[in-house]
């Protein structure tokens, strides 16, 4: 029996295993069993688990993104689903061309203060739970060509993001990195009590107001609620 | 989508496909007017993508704007820096060793490679095959970018080119390693040919479909593998003997129909006189440097005048347009991007057939919406 492992078991690899309670705190199923009385079990075969880490765990092995590419960066995203990089293995191969059926928004490239409003737009069509990737230095910050000036500086000042990958573009095998982030995140996030998963907290927000195109820049530029336009140390001088 | 009346056609129906459509090829958005499946208007949108490219350049030093040209299509960034150094070298007078025009020959087909086999790749996406094809031919792009990579430090944006030459010299094995690569490539294109050219559904999707006739196609400035297809015998390696093409023995292949299968078949055809150009620069490459030691990278300030710098792109006439007005930057910056012309002929191709065909005329078109919208 002890070389059988359950449907759900967590394979070897130790990123898939199931999100430890934090010693001490006691989680709601784990109850007065440590880790390595756990562990002991699974070698013979038994897995104990709870309801909250079998359903963070089948999250996060399920993500689909939204098939959706912005720019060079998008070229990655699909070399990254392809057979070398094979991002299948991660359970997230499945590119949905729907905002409806899709769990994962990987904006891949520069946003332009034309495409901005159809991003937010699409997030707002994405059922909860989601996820935000910025891929690339476009998507984080307008990376080069942020002093454009139909460029979008970073598109968390619209829609909230879960993951940064730096570069430009990101390697595929970075995308893949910022995935299994992603994927630790969903395991550890919590389904009841005050520190609920976003999507779980009756105030957080799941749309976000869809900027206009305006004349001379998008109205409002930020969303003020996510985003704070850091402190100009000049300013604060002049105030004090 | 909305309805709209037509006093000739009746009901009509309006679709916006794009710009977030699995089959536009990046943001590109078609207002597609429908009676049933045909369709009877095709309205494009550009812009989703316009990021400044050309203002950028010119508030940024010559050297500055080589990063930002392999973003402009960012398949073949070998290629575009190619063609704006051949402007600058006009503008500054350079010359170019002679190790770094074989060096840039080589680039630029093993780019014309790159392009071409995901070319079909996503063309095989678009007619319906949906990723096997792609998983073909991203298989031979990943060994080019491998290439790449290990030469300049990145797969996709490689900064390769400078004007008066090249930044890094190959090393042999590198050398041995892409011939390698290059002679086994033929066993790639027959693979693909003969799991697909052939195919009865493949056929009946493209012949026929899409027609561009010869004075169509030049009165509207389409360049590249699109003209040839309507078999104008236009190539700018032939016709403008830029770099050292000249010494090299190839043929330019060129169609009869113009129509979707015909631009497929160029990009294979293409594929495989690119091969040839590749092993006779391996063979024939010479020693020596590899920069004009006139070059000056940084501070470099042409005399004040205009150059205009092109070259036969994978997907057409990639040009650069130079007005130095004596300083660093540049005073006026233009690129003549082939996506963007040869996407003009789109509304006439694709009138009275389905949108299914539209999709597939889009993608043998072959346009990256980073040129199209810069």
């Amino acid at each position: 029996m002890s070389n059988l492992t359950p449907p759900f078991s967590p394979g070897a690899s130790p990123q898939d295993e199931p999100r430890r309670s934090p010693a001490g705190e006691g989680g709601p199923a784990a109850g007065n069993i440590s880790d390595s009385e756990r562990e002991d079990l699974r070698q013979h075969g038994i897995l104990l688990t709870s309801l909250e880490e079998l359903y963070g765990w089948g999250r996060s092995n399920s993500i689909w993104p939204l098939q959706f590419g912005l720019a060079c960066c998008a070229i990655e995203m699909i070399a990254a689903a392809t057979a070398r990089f094979d991002i299948a293995r991660f359970g997230a191969e499945i590119f949905r061309p729907s905002p409806r059926q899709a769990d994962l928004m990987i904006v891949s490239g520069t946003v332009t203060k034309k495409m901005a409003p159809l991003v937010v737009r699409l997030w707002n069509q994405m059922p909860e739970p989601k996820y935000c990737i910025a891929m690339g230095a476009c998507a984080i910050s307008g990376g080069p060509f942020k002093q454009g000036y139909n460029v979008l500086k970073g598109i968390d000042r619209l829609i909230p993001v879960d993951i940064y990958i730096p570069g430009c573009p990101p390697r595929p095998e970075a995308l893949l990195h910022g995935l299994t982030e992603l994927q630790a995140k969903i395991r550890a996030e919590h389904v009841s009590g005050p520190q609920a998963a976003r999507h779980l907290q009756a105030d957080s927000a799941s749309e976000f107001p869809i900027p206009d195109y305006g004349a001379h820049d998008l109205e409002p530029p930020h969303n003020p609620d996510l985003f704070k336009p850091p402190a100009s140390p000049r300013a604060e001088g002049l105030k004090n | 989508m909305r309805a709209v009346h037509d006093e000739f056609h009746g009901d009509l129906l309006e679709v916006s496909m794009g710009p977030q459509h699995p089959s536009t090829h990046g943001v590109f958005r078609m207002v597609v007017t429908l009676d049933g499946e045909q369709i009877v208007k095709l309205k494009p949108v550009f812009g989703y993508l316009h990021r400044n490219h050309e203002k950028i350049a010119e508030s940024t030093s010559y050297l500055s704007s080589m990063p930002y040209t392999d973003r402009l299509d960012y398949l073949c960034s070998m290629s575009n820096n190619w063609a704006y150094a051949l402007a600058v070298e006009k503008l500054g007078g350079l010359t170019v060793p002679d190790r770094a025009q074989y060096l840039r020959v080589i680039m630029a087909e093993l780019t014309r490679l790159v392009n071409h086999s995901c070319l079909v790749g996503f063309l095989f996406n678009d007619l319906g095959t949906s990723f096997t094809p792609l998983l073909y031919a991203f298989r031979e792009r990943e060994k080019i970018l491998d290439l790449f990579e290990s030469l300049s430090g990145s797969r996709m944006m490689c900064n390769y080119q400078r004007f008066g030459g090249c930044r890094v010299d190959p090393p042999p094995a590198w050398l041995a390693a892409a011939s390698a690569l290059v002679d086994n490539f033929p066993r790639f294109l027959d693979e693909y040919e003969t799991m697909l050219t052939g195919n009865e559904i493949m056929l009946a999707r493209t012949q026929g479909i899409g027609p561009m006739g010869a004075a169509q196609a030049i009165n509207a400035g389409i360049t590249g593998p699109c003209l040839r297809a309507t078999g104008v015998d236009y190539d700018l390696r032939k016709v403008d003997a830029y770099g050292f093409y000249p010494r090299f023995n190839f043929r330019v292949p060129l169609g009869a129909h113009g129509d979707t299968y015909d631009r497929y078949m160029m990009r294979i055809l293409e594929m495989r006189e690119s091969v040839k150009i590749l092993q006779q620069a391996f063979r024939e490459l010479p020693a020596g440097p590899i920069m004009d030691p006139k070059a000056k990278l940084r501070g470099f300030r042409p005399k004040v005048g205009e150059a205009y710098g092109r070259l036969e792109g994978p997907k057409g006439e990639l040009g650069f347009y130079l007005i130095s007005d004596g300083s660093t930057n540049p005073w006026r910056y233009r690129v003549r991007p082939p996506s963007l012309i040869n996407l003009t002929l789109l509304e006439e191709l694709c009138l009275g057939r389905t949108i299914a065909d539209a999709v597939v005329i889009l993608g043998s078109i072959d346009i990256v919406l980073g040129e199209v919208d810069r």
